[in-house]
């Protein structure tokens, strides 16, 4: 794993990681959809460079090859045809992947420590050696990234290339992209970039232009530059307002350190009732009873007060 | 075997072995769920061979819990249905409390609180198994969408927290009212133990057994 002494945030751990090394910059990789032609390059030299090599799947009609995110194919060109109100059809293009969120869903939700971390760039990563195999990083992902290998039940999904970024390279995606439609840099830099080209666009005539950088999970250091800012979704279903789901919230947050304090209340409340009132003890046979026969009913020494039938 | 005549039998040799392979296959269970529920238990997962055996093993034994669970539950639903004098029993909850077990209307084979004991669980080990099976990777969770399982997730967390919270309340029941440990394991009370705790059953049992005395 990279970047051990520069780790921000760790799963399932309540302490601070390790993180002596200074300030950081913040790392950010820039899509810009309007550049992207779709040419699966990007996809190309991230199974070159993470050495995966996918299964051949099926072609359902359209050129999403493979259809979705797996184990082994960490990114994916989305391809969805739009007909705009004007009759236009529209070919949207979106290289989906994992969007490295600051507030992370995956690892929020995640119970093994330390299978996954944040880095202080930013970078979200698997330390498959750590994961357990449970799909909690799928129930806890906003934009539904994560995938469980079939062959050793763990979880994958990309890593921003935090091998090569940590050495100062740039992923493999990046250095691959031949129209320029996938930068990488600082974020501050990236979202500089953006906002030069989301002008543009709109000098261009897409006056819904914009930067996609969801403020809902903290922001994200995968960034789009889409011509419809206004309407996410029609990038094959980008969601709108990401945010880790409040049900997740609910799980992972206040549930954990109450319920926990209630079980050990609840034991810790029984030692103190057995110390001040005592057990309930052994009852002791009245005399004349237990040696002999059964008694019969009316002689069992019941609560005399207490009205009872005659049928019994 | 022939019960020496100031005994009863409480539990059947059924109920007892079902009873304690359910009990160490809760353990194994709850010590393996808190493991994922929260990172201070985390080291509890060791229980069943580490992290990933728990993840593993942890559904399948929930599997074995529910069938061992139901199998007793419907045997023993008619005795903990509402009971004559449940309600006044739970009315005088403070001399349960503290004690006051002379004060005490007689009730049946089992008292309002281990009817609560029971229903609670006949309820949150339904909500575990439900939410479970939609959480179960790597055989059901793919079969069900992203929002379910978190619903599925949150409410596996709460029930098997109701279970175990029900459990432990159990647990200190038993060491708290002495004999009725012996009558799980050995599977027989004393005739004065029955006549105190459960009065109404101990007269059942006794009338049985002197009609059976008197042809």
């Amino acid at each position: 794993m990279d970047n051990s002494q520069n780790i921000i945030a760790r799963s399932a751990t309540t302490t601070t990681p390790p993180q002596v090394r200074g300030h950081v910059d913040e790392v950010a990789k820039l899509i810009d959809v309007s550049k992207c032609i779709g040419c699966k390059a990007c996809q190309v030299a991230c199974m070159e460079w993470n050495d995966l090599r996918d299964d051949v799947g099926e072609c359902h009609g359209t050129y999403d090859n493979p259809t979705d995110l797996t184990s082994e194919s960490w990114t994916v060109m989305r391809f969805s045809e739009y007909e705009t109100q004007e009759g236009n059809l529209e070919w949207l293009i979106r290289k989906d992947g994992c969007m490295h969120c600051a507030e992370p869903g995956c690892l929020k939700a995640c119970p093994a420590p330390g299978a996954i971390v944040q880095y202080a760039n930013g970078i979200v990563d698997f330390d498959s050696n750590h994961c357990i195999g449970c799909g909690y990083c799928i129930t806890g992902c906003p934009f539904d990234i994560p995938r469980i290998s079939p062959k050793d039940q763990k979880s994958y999904k990309c890593t921003l290339c935090s091998d090569r970024v940590n050495a100062g390279m740039e992923p493999a995606c990046v250095k691959t992209c031949p129209t320029n439609c996938i930068e990488f840099g600082t974020k501050e830099d990236m979202l500089a970039r953006a906002e030069k080209r989301v002008g543009d666009l709109k000098e261009l005539g897409f006056r819904d232009a914009g930067i996609y950088d969801p403020a809902g999970v903290g922001g994200t250091h995968v960034m789009y530059v889409l011509h419809h800012a206004n309407d996410p979704n029609r990038y094959s279903g980008l969601p709108k307002d990401p945010r880790i789901s409040p049900l997740v919230g609910a799980w992972k947050g206040a549930t954990k350190p109450i319920m926990s304090a209630i079980i050990g209340i609840t034991a810790f409340a029984g030692v103190i009732h057995y110390m001040t009132k005592g057990p309930k003890e052994e009852p002791e046979e009245h005399a004349g009873h237990g040696q002999d026969d059964a008694p019969p009913p009316h002689s069992l020494g019941y609560d005399a007060t207490r009205p009872r039938g005659e049928d019994r | 075997m022939k019960m020496p005549r100031d005994r009863l039998i409480r539990y059947s040799p059924l109920d007892r072995a079902n009873h304690w392979t359910m009990a160490m296959v809760f353990v194994l269970l709850a010590l393996s769920g808190l493991a994922f529920f929260h990172p201070a238990f985390f080291f509890l997962s060791h229980t069943l061979g580490g992290p990933v055996w728990a993840r593993i093993l942890h559904p399948f034994l929930g599997v074995v819990l529910v069938l061992l669970f139901y199998a007793m539950a419907a045997r023993h639903v008619r005795r903990n249905l509402l009971g004559e004098n449940d309600v006044q029993w739970v009315r005088q909850i403070g001399d349960v409390v503290d004690n006051r077990d002379e004060k005490l209307p007689p009730i049946g084979k089992y008292n309002p609180g281990q009817k609560l004991v029971y229903w609670a669980l006949v309820v949150s080990i339904a909500v575990l198994l439900i939410s479970g099976v939609i959480m179960w990777r790597p055989w059901f969770a793919g079969y069900f969408p992203i929002p379910l399982i978190r619903f599925a997730s949150l409410l596996h967390t709460v029930s098997a927290f109701v279970a175990i919270v029900t459990i432990v309340v159990h647990v200190y029941a038993a060491i708290w009212v002495k004999g009725s440990i012996r009558s799980m394991t050995r599977g027989w009370v004393t005739r004065a133990w029955a006549r105190h705790h459960h009065g109404l059953w101990a007269r059942e049992q006794e009338e049985a057994q002197h009609r059976e005395q008197q042809p």
